[in-house]
């Protein structure tokens, strides 16, 4: 069922704000707990104990940092959020702020999206100008500004701790956690860190609270959620829609024929086959990051998985073995057997082990990640192979 | 080397951001939109005037793919490659170009001016292929559409 709490207006700016300095900072940060919100970037950890988190933490300063670095093959979804609803997700980090005590906040912007930073920062602007951004904001004794900075092309800053590392002058190469951002963020400060999309929806949870935000989604993905489709079908797009929807319902919203695989939650996700039309995408289900490619029987899945590997081993930042030699293992076998070579079950054995390997031990997201496509399709579409 | 006084842009932007190595990519991207690309030299003059190792400098430069360590074409052009736009066609608008502009993919022209190369998914997976021309984004592309357009960026650089 598509919904548009997202991607329409919901209450006027003042008032909305006005609602939210009429709760303690602590009540916020207990409002956003009660309402299930959980990270729109794909990991889903719960947002109220992010802020909870930082809100507690002692430290001179305190960040809000906006991701704004969405990479991941077929994601777009952030892009449309940045340009149609720039006014939420300023609403939400201000907010943030005042719930966790910061009065600085950045966006961390993909410079694959530079096209539309001068837009945002008018659009920041304005808000300034209208008094609800920067020094005493609506009379109120608190102060919240927001700052642009620009990643320049490397997808691994997307994870959350690379992100600080760029945005602090270095290599985006990820830390180890712990200690987590809400402790040591950016610049040793205790950091908020949310996804645009997790912002963005934060004002209507002001608006209507927490029960009205529960009504729609499942027990344990509280919500409704953007997805980008993209791929074989008649009306690729951005779409929102009840958290646990089924993998079906997208594809007859679509209008998808004769489909083959469906990737749910980027590269790294899942690749679902038929038989798994009819399971819901949610935390506890299909990996809800947002991403939906569609793929019709005219495809050959070694094809859409070579690139797949070619795109993480070139992205791998290289700074912990499993993820560097790993995608470049899977990937020298990907591209043997799109090449019509075909490997013996001792090979596929070995490979497999290692996707195992890298799951277990690599440092970071990227490559805990970077196997999935090469499992699912392996075991979903060995025809292919 | 044989002069030892320090770039003015090195000095103008390094001291806009307070030579804060917090602003070491800002400034980075702000010298390769003034110069097209890092030589050694600017490379050097950055680690001088703020006060950090070359080594470091270098090292975060080449993290960043959009971050030119190479002589690079005034217009750099970048061709998603992630499965939405390969599927659209990536391929026959990489061929299209590297006609056009008779350069190989990765490669710049001789009269420096445009660099074509691939780059990994641009989020305009629902309108490919797409691509970018420095930080200007063109979706919904096709080889006639971006021979064109590579022809439009020529006649303005003639007029």
């Amino acid at each position: 069922m598509q919904r548009s709490r997202l991607l329409s207006p919901i209450c006027e700016y003042t008032e909305l704000l006005n609602r939210a300095f009429s709760y303690q900072p602590q009540a916020i940060v207990e409002l956003i707990k009660d309402s299930g919100l959980r990270g729109r970037g794909g990991a889903g950890f719960p947002t109220g104990l992010k802020w909870d988190f930082t809100a507690k933490a002692e430290g001179k300063k305190k960040y809000v940092i906006c991701n704004a670095d969405e990479g991941e093959p077929g994601t777009f979804k952030d892009r449309v959020l940045l340009l149609e609803s720039t006014d939420k997700l300023i609403q939400g980090m201000t907010i943030a702020g005042y719930a966790v005590g910061s009065n600085y906040g950045i966006i961390y912007l993909r410079a694959e999206y530079k096209w539309m930073l001068n837009d945002l920062m008018n659009k920041t602007d304005e808000m300034k100008n209208r008094g609800y951004l920067g020094k005493n904001i609506l009379g109120k004794d608190f102060d919240f500004d927001i700052e642009f900075r620009l990643n320049a092309g490397a997808y691994v800053c997307g994870e959350e701790t690379a992100l600080i590392e760029s945005l602090e002058g270095k290599r985006g190469e990820a830390r180890n956690k712990p200690p987590y951002p809400a402790q040591e963020g950016y610049l040793g400060y205790p950091t908020v860190i949310n996804n645009v999309e997790t912002f963005c929806n934060v004002p209507y949870i002001i608006c209507h609270g927490a029960e009205e935000f529960k009504k729609f989604g499942t027990d344990k993905s509280c919500g409704t959620k953007l997805f980008s489709i993209s791929g074989d079908c008649e009306a690729p797009g951005v779409y929102e829609l009840d958290l646990g929807s089924k993998v079906q319902d997208m594809l007859d919203l679509v209008g998808s024929r004769n489909t083959k695989a469906v990737q749910i939650g980027g590269a790294g996700g899942a690749t679902a086959s038929e038989k798994d039309f009819d399971k819901p995408i949610c935390y506890e289900g299909y990996p809800p990051g947002g991403s939906i490619m569609i793929f019709n029987k005219s495809r050959n899945m070694v094809h859409v998985l070579r690139n797949f590997m070619e795109f993480f081993e070139e992205e791998s930042c290289g700074q912990c073995t499993p993820c560097r030699e790993g995608t470049k293992r899977l990937t020298d076998a990907v591209i043997r057997i799109d090449r019509g070579e075909k490997l013996n079950d001792e090979e596929m054995k070995t490979l497999l082990e290692l996707a195992e390997v890298m799951k277990i031990t690599s440092k970071c997201g990227l490559g805990q990640t970077a196997a999935n496509p090469f499992v699912y399709i392996y075991e979903n579409f060995r025809e292919d192979f | 080397m044989k002069t030892f006084e320090i770039d003015r842009d090195v000095m103008e932007i390094a001291g806009r951001y307070q030579k804060a190595k917090e602003y070491l990519l800002p400034i980075l991207q702000e010298l390769v939109g003034k110069k097209g690309y890092l030589t050694e030299k600017i490379i050097r003059d950055v680690a001088k005037e703020m006060n950090i190792s070359p080594n470091e400098v270098y090292g975060v430069a080449t993290f960043y793919s959009f971050i030119k360590t190479k002589p690079t074409g005034k217009y750099v052009i970048r061709i998603c490659q992630t499965i939405g736009c390969d599927l659209a066609g990536k391929d026959e608008l990489i061929k299209a170009l590297e006609k056009e502009l008779r350069v190989k993919c990765s490669g710049t022209t001789d009269d420096m001016m445009f660099t074509l190369e691939k780059t990994n998914c641009i989020g305009m997976c629902d309108q490919g292929p797409a691509m970018l021309i420095n930080d200007e984004v063109y979706a919904r592309m096709d080889s006639k559409k971006a021979v064109e357009l590579v022809k439009e960026y020529k006649a303005k650089e003639n007029s």
